[in-house]
């Protein structure tokens, strides 16, 4: 049946999302998209003609052959009248059918059919007519024209709307990527990275891949659609009442086709996930799997999911397929409808053979605009879906812009006062509930509790990553939600355990602690973090790139680098958080002398398991359940008979 | 992708009676031109309007034939298309499952992930395309230049010609895009980086006030993204009007020299608009079959992935004949015993010999690196020896059921490693049959009894997918009390206790303590207050065994010991901890 095959196929594969607010998101959608008001206006302008011009072509190749038709029914009519005259007899130049036939005997012309009565009348009978091949070769460069406009058109206007899309699609991940350095930290210790993640990929490709396909699809399958049966009109009505008969029940079929399927893609989907997650939880605990006796176990659950998801795979698979063979089928209704009808139709003499080949080429095109048609509701769904997502993210809370007219301390001495301190992470639930403190410049200070003590809330007030909810935080005398974030997080250096490296080499990563700093301070900030050695003994030194997972080097050395990095930013106070189990002893003695190093002279807060910097420190603040429960320095608190001195005796609790 | 055949083998019915019911498409797709061709010179040229109808009906049944056909072709395709996927997924499964330590780190537990989950999908997406659109386009092809060849054979070279040109074309756009698409996957990655990395360092990121430089890099890897995705695309729209170009370039061709045939009466009328359908499916055919050579390269990267795990033999198994325990306790050896990872060149342990004995506590300690969990690892055969022998209970590892070694055996990774359902599924998972009263205590031992009567449910609150909604430290509590559940002989603890804080440490040791009376317990620590007290300290340095001994004993003899035990304790704390224990024996 030629025509659109399998190649244009454009209908919903997979499982369509539903957004909670279409209408909403459509319009924010819109907005979004307005900037591009003069591009998109000309991808319009250019689907349409583009369009028009592959609707005419068919018409206009009918035309071609009606005329090759025409001229050799006359040669057929030339030679059947040439033959049937007596030998020898020649006609005149300028004898046409008229003048025959008004020499017959009334009773022979008679018998001549009234429809070839016309043809024969105005035949020229002194030469051959031969097939008028100045008038196709007319027709067909003008054909030519269009199909070469047509095409033209249709390449530009998918060079516009693929840079449209890809700059929507630069736009969203832009402001996403600004978007998060806008947020407060606490909306992304709520999630996972892999949310976060998705929706820089996975749902801004979703928005720009469908917003691509659907706006030049609803133009395009508008103005075909109509365009085709305009042009069918003007062939034959009647004919066009048989095509377009077709039209709603294939409407109805492929609505109900993709509803039906739509449940299959949803089970299938969620079967998918079971069985993924099911694998990836047995594949990352294999040893406990096998050791504790699961594996036949989880063979068989795995068996289980795995029957259920080939269930509704194949019954989503074959639904969504159903739609091609119905659509040709109903195409063929159409197409030997309109062989039948047109034949009969030309048999009377009513329309021509160019004009049913026409015809069923309109047909065949007239299948894959409905599809795509009847398929938009579900393409806009899924774009809704995901711009949805992206742009609730957009909207997300942002963090409190910095007052304006900031404080600065110009000399910092590193004093610290906690006033009366009361903090949540959700404002319903406190866990610090009116905490003070002073610590003088130079000090000391070990914070101590067991895990999940919330030991890192301090950490994260002292460098505003949250804000405290009464009370303050101020240093050398002034309130830090009076300063610039900024200028806050300027004056302390941090060393985490999560030693954050980036993939880059190492001298990067050092000199991300001051930009732009000289090789020579960067090598000093090394040797001063006792990192210099083992970059040394890397072969590429301090050119070596660490890799994306930063796993190329052990994870003491990370923790080296990162005391490096903060020793170079040479912050006037100090955030530590000493390596617990995961670094080997030798590498630990360098790290502790190199946190040595970075502290002194400096106030620092210090995430203390050693007991030996705990008991060091000039206070200690011991933490339980989020809450700063005591503080003092050791003997004070061992004194005090209290929490601290069970956490701290408890570590010597042997067998006796 | 060949090996692929195998899998197809219990499918092989229903593949021929695809291949039938993709032939009867074909036959009837083919048919209709013919008929229209009769229709018109026989039934309009020849005006019988009788012949139109009968011809008409005719072509009506032969399309519903046709319909009929391609839904059986795509039912068939579903289920085989699906069901080999199936097959592949549980094969595969089937074999990571049986897979030791080995196997797992030659694929890398993500890329064996992906090619459970990703690579199965896409082979199931290529199989049914192929399957259901693709295997008929070669048999289209073929059976319309037959027919049309039969019609007009004068105007095939038009067919051909469209054919080449459409070729050269495809050849032509992917070997500039193919590159682009490659290049197109790694900037996709860089983006997907710079911006994970954004995220995981969001507080040194802001520590150190440079969220500029993070905006540059996210911007630079952006740009880029963006401008091969323009360049790629824009390649991409060429096709969709080129092919329309073409589709209309032959249709006029056709009528154009159609036309001289039909003017020297060597041609008729119905049958150039035949040809001129004949011609359309070849070239559909053609860019079908094109499709394949984009397809199957990509199909059979992902094909190859599943089959090499598919036939990977774990290289750890159950013995032939195996030796059955004879006598119980839980008495661990090792004998002499070298271990290099396969396609090491230096052992990672050498000459190792001590043995555990039930009632004691053995602990492992040394540097990283120094071989402590790899000799553990052993024990259970994650990994076998590559020179003498671990014997449990006077049998070697190697001569025993899997099955049964491992009923001698609670292991307690570093990792508390958690399953989705509930803390009670959890506990039980090692001891399925075990009563709510030996669920909870194990729980009490473990100490997780008081975080676990927090939790909304108790016993019944839920576990997420790894143990994602409880911290490190309960997980680790939660995998000692699935250990203790099972009531096993031997205890593996590999540096389990590293998440708890001194004070949990503590108390969990001295609850321990009871239970494991009569049992063989392994301990490797890194913390030096966590094995004080062992019967029995292993203490390694390169993979071999630099000195054993108790505590005391270790801090007058091993340097490598008093290294460690220095740089964590301050010598005043060891020394307390020495007038206490002299104390205690005093006291005795």
């Amino acid at each position: 049946m030629g025509g659109a095959g399998p190649m244009g196929g454009g209908a919903v594969r997979g499982l369509v999302e539903k957004p909670k607010n279409f209408k909403a998101t459509m319009r924010d959608l819109l907005k979004y998209i307005g900037r591009f008001k003069r591009s998109i206006l000309l991808v319009l302008i250019f689907a349409v003609a583009s369009t028009v011009f592959a609707i005419l072509s068919p018409r206009m190749l009918g035309n071609m052959t009606n005329q090759v038709v025409s001229d050799y029914i006359n040669m057929k009519a030339y030679d059947g009248i040439i033959g049937s005259l007596p030998k020898g007899v020649t006609l005149p130049p300028g004898t046409t059918g008229k003048d025959l036939i008004n020499k017959l005997p009334a009773a022979q012309a008679a018998q001549i059919p009234a429809d070839k009565l016309d043809q024969i009348k105005n035949l020229d009978l002194s030469h051959r007519p031969s097939i008028d091949f100045v008038k196709i070769r007319n027709i067909a460069f003008w054909l030519l024209g269009l199909y070469l406009l047509s095409a033209l058109f249709s390449y530009i206007q998918g060079w516009i709307m693929t840079g449209v899309s890809q700059k929507i699609t630069y736009q969203f991940r832009r402001d996403i990527s600004e978007k998060i350095n806008r947020m407060p930290l606490g909306y992304f210790d709520k999630r996972t990275f892999g949310e976060v993640l998705s929706r820089v990929t996975n749902d801004v490709d979703t928005v720009s891949q469908t917003l691509n396909q659907g706006l030049s699809q609803i133009v395009t399958s508008v103005t075909m659609i109509l365009g085709i049966l305009i042009m069918m009109f003007t062939i034959s009505w009647n004919l066009t009442l048989v095509a377009v008969i077709t039209v709603p029940l294939s409407f109805i079929l492929i609505a109900l086709i993709i509803r039906k399927s739509q449940h299959y893609f949803k089970e299938q989907q969620d079967t998918l996930g079971h069985i993924n997650g099911h694998i990836e939880e047995m594949y990352a605990g294999h040893n406990v799997m096998r050791v504790m006796g699961g594996e036949k176990r989880s063979v068989a659950k795995f068996k289980k999911i795995n029957r259920q998801l080939y269930g509704s795979a194949w019954k989503s698979q074959f639904l969504s397929g159903l739609m091609m063979p119905i659509m040709t089928f109903i195409g063929n209704l159409g197409f030997v409808g309109v062989t039948v009808l047109g034949g009969w139709l030309a048999l009377n003499g009513k329309i021509q053979i160019g004009d049913i080949q026409a015809f069923i080429q309109y047909v065949n095109q007239f299948n894959q605009p409905i599809m795509q048609t009847a398929n938009i509701a579900n393409v806009m769904q899924s774009t809704a879906a995901a711009a949805e997502r992206v742009f609730e993210f957009l909207s997300e809370e942002e963090e409190e812009p910095d007052i304006a007219d900031a404080a600065k301390i110009e000399e910092v001495k590193g004093g610290v006062e906690f006033e009366n301190v009361v903090f949540g992470y959700n404002p319903d639930q406190t866990i610090i509930k009116g905490f003070s403190a002073h610590i003088q410049p130079g000090q000391k200070i070990a914070i101590v509790g067991p895990t999940g003590a919330g030991k890192t809330t301090i950490v994260n007030l002292l460098m505003r990553f949250y804000d405290v909810n009464s009370g303050g935080i101020k240093i050398d005398g002034v309130d830090t939600r009076k300063m610039k974030r900024a200028d806050v997080r300027k004056l302390f250096g941090m060393v985490l355990q999560d030693t954050w490296l980036f993939n880059g080499t190492v001298r990067e990563n050092i000199g991300y602690g001051k930009l732009g700093a000289s090789d020579e301070e960067i090598i000093e900030a090394a040797k001063a973090a006792h990192a210099d050695h083992f970059i040394h003994a890397h072969p590429m030194g301090y050119k070596m790139e660490l890799n994306e997972e930063a796993d190329n080097i052990s994870q003491g050395e990370k923790q080296l680098l990162t005391i490096a990095r903060a020793m170079l930013a040479q912050t006037p106070m100090l955030i530590l958080d000493e390596a617990t189990s995961s670094v080997d002893t030798r590498t630990e003695i360098l790290i502790q002398k190199a946190m040595e190093n970075l502290m002194k002279g400096k106030t620092s807060f210090v995430i203390a398991h050693r007991l030996s910097t705990i008991r060091g420190a000039d206070l200690i603040l011991a933490m339980r359940d989020g809450n700063i429960v005591e503080q003092g320095t050791h003997l004070e608190l061992m004194a005090k008979q209290g929490f601290y001195a069970s956490l701290y005796n408890s570590q010597f609790a042997a067998r006796t | 992708m060949l090996k692929l055949l195998r899998l197809f083998k219990p499918y092989l019915f229903h593949f021929l009676a695809l291949l039938a019911l993709v032939f009867l498409t074909v036959y009837t797709s083919l048919q209709l031109p013919d008929y229209m061709a009769k229709i018109v010179n026989e039934g309009i040229v020849l005006k019988d309007n009788g012949l139109i109808l009968r011809t008409g009906g005719t072509m009506l049944l032969i399309a519903l034939a046709g319909a009929v056909a391609t839904i059986g072709v795509g039912f068939l395709a579903s289920k085989i298309a699906t069901g080999v996927s199936m097959d592949a997924r549980a094969k595969l499964f089937a074999r990571v499952e049986s897979f030791s330590l080995t196997e797992f780190n030659k694929f890398s537990t993500a890329s064996l992930i992906t090619r459970s989950t990703n690579d199965v999908q896409q082979i199931q997406m290529v199989l049914v395309i192929l399957l259901r659109m693709v295997l008929q386009a070669p048999l289209t092809g073929g059976w319309a230049i037959v027919k049309a060849y039969d019609i007009a054979p004068s105007m095939s070279w038009i067919m051909y010609l469209a054919v080449a040109v459409l070729i050269g074309i495809i050849i032509v756009l992917f070997s500039v895009a193919l590159p682009k698409f490659q290049l197109l996957q790694k900037l996709v990655d860089k983006l997907n980086l710079v911006t994970r990395q954004n995220l995981t360092g969001l507080r040194v990121i802001r520590a150190f006030n440079n969220e500029k430089i993070e905006q540059e890099k996210f911007e630079k890897a952006n740009v880029d993204l963006t401008n091969t995705n323009l360049f790629v695309n824009r390649i991409m729209v060429v096709m969709q009007p080129v092919m329309m170009l073409m589709f209309n370039l032959t249709a006029i061709t056709i009528v154009w020299v159609g036309a001289h045939l039909i003017g020297d009466g060597n041609l008729l009328i119905g049958n150039m608009i035949a040809f001129m359908q004949y011609s359309m499916q070849v070239i559909m055919a053609f860019l079908m079959v094109s499709i394949i050579f984009i397809m199957i390269p990509r199909a059979s990267v992902s094909a190859k992935r599943v089959m090499e795990v598919i036939e990977t033999e774990p290289a750890i198994t159950d013995p032939k004949e195996p030796k059955q325990f004879t006598n119980g306790g839980g008495l661990v050896e090792f004998k002499d015993v070298t271990f290099a990872y396969p396609g090491a060149d230096d052992p990672v342990l050498c000459n190792i010999n001590f043995e555990a004995c039930p009632g004691q506590t053995t602990a492992i300690i040394g540097s990283t690196g120094s071989g402590k969990s790899t000799l553990i690892n052993l024990i259970p055969r994650f990994y076998d020896v590559s020179g003498g022998q671990v014997l449990v209970d006077g049998i070697d590892v190697r001569e025993l059921k899997l099955e049964d070694l491992y009923a001698k055996i609670g292991y307690v990774p570093q990792r508390g490693v958690l399953f989705s359902g509930t803390v009670e599924s959890n506990i039980k998972y090692g001891a399925p049959e075990a009563s709510i009263d030996e669920t909870r205590k194990a729980a009490k031992i473990a100490q997780a009894d008081e975080f676990i009567t927090h939790l909304e449910g108790k016993f019944e609150a839920g576990i997420a997918q790894g143990g994602a909604n409880v911290s490190g430290g309960q997980k680790q509590r939660l995998s000692i009390a699935r250990a203790i559940a099972r009531n096993p002989e031997i205890y593996i603890f590999d540096d389990s206790f590293s998440a708890l804080d001194f004070k949990t440490d503590a108390n969990l040791r001295r609850a321990l303590l009871s239970e494991t009376k009569n049992k063989t317990v392994l301990i490797v620590a890194q913390r030096i207050s966590t094995i004080l007290n062992a019967d029995k300290i292993v203490v390694l340095d390169e993979g071999r065994i630099e000195s054993i001994g108790t505590h005391q004993e270790l801090m007058r003899s091993s340097k490598v010991y008093q290294e460690i035990a220095y740089s964590q304790l301050s010598e005043e704390e060891l020394k307390g901890y020495q007038i206490n224990l002299d104390k205690a024996d005093a006291s005795a």
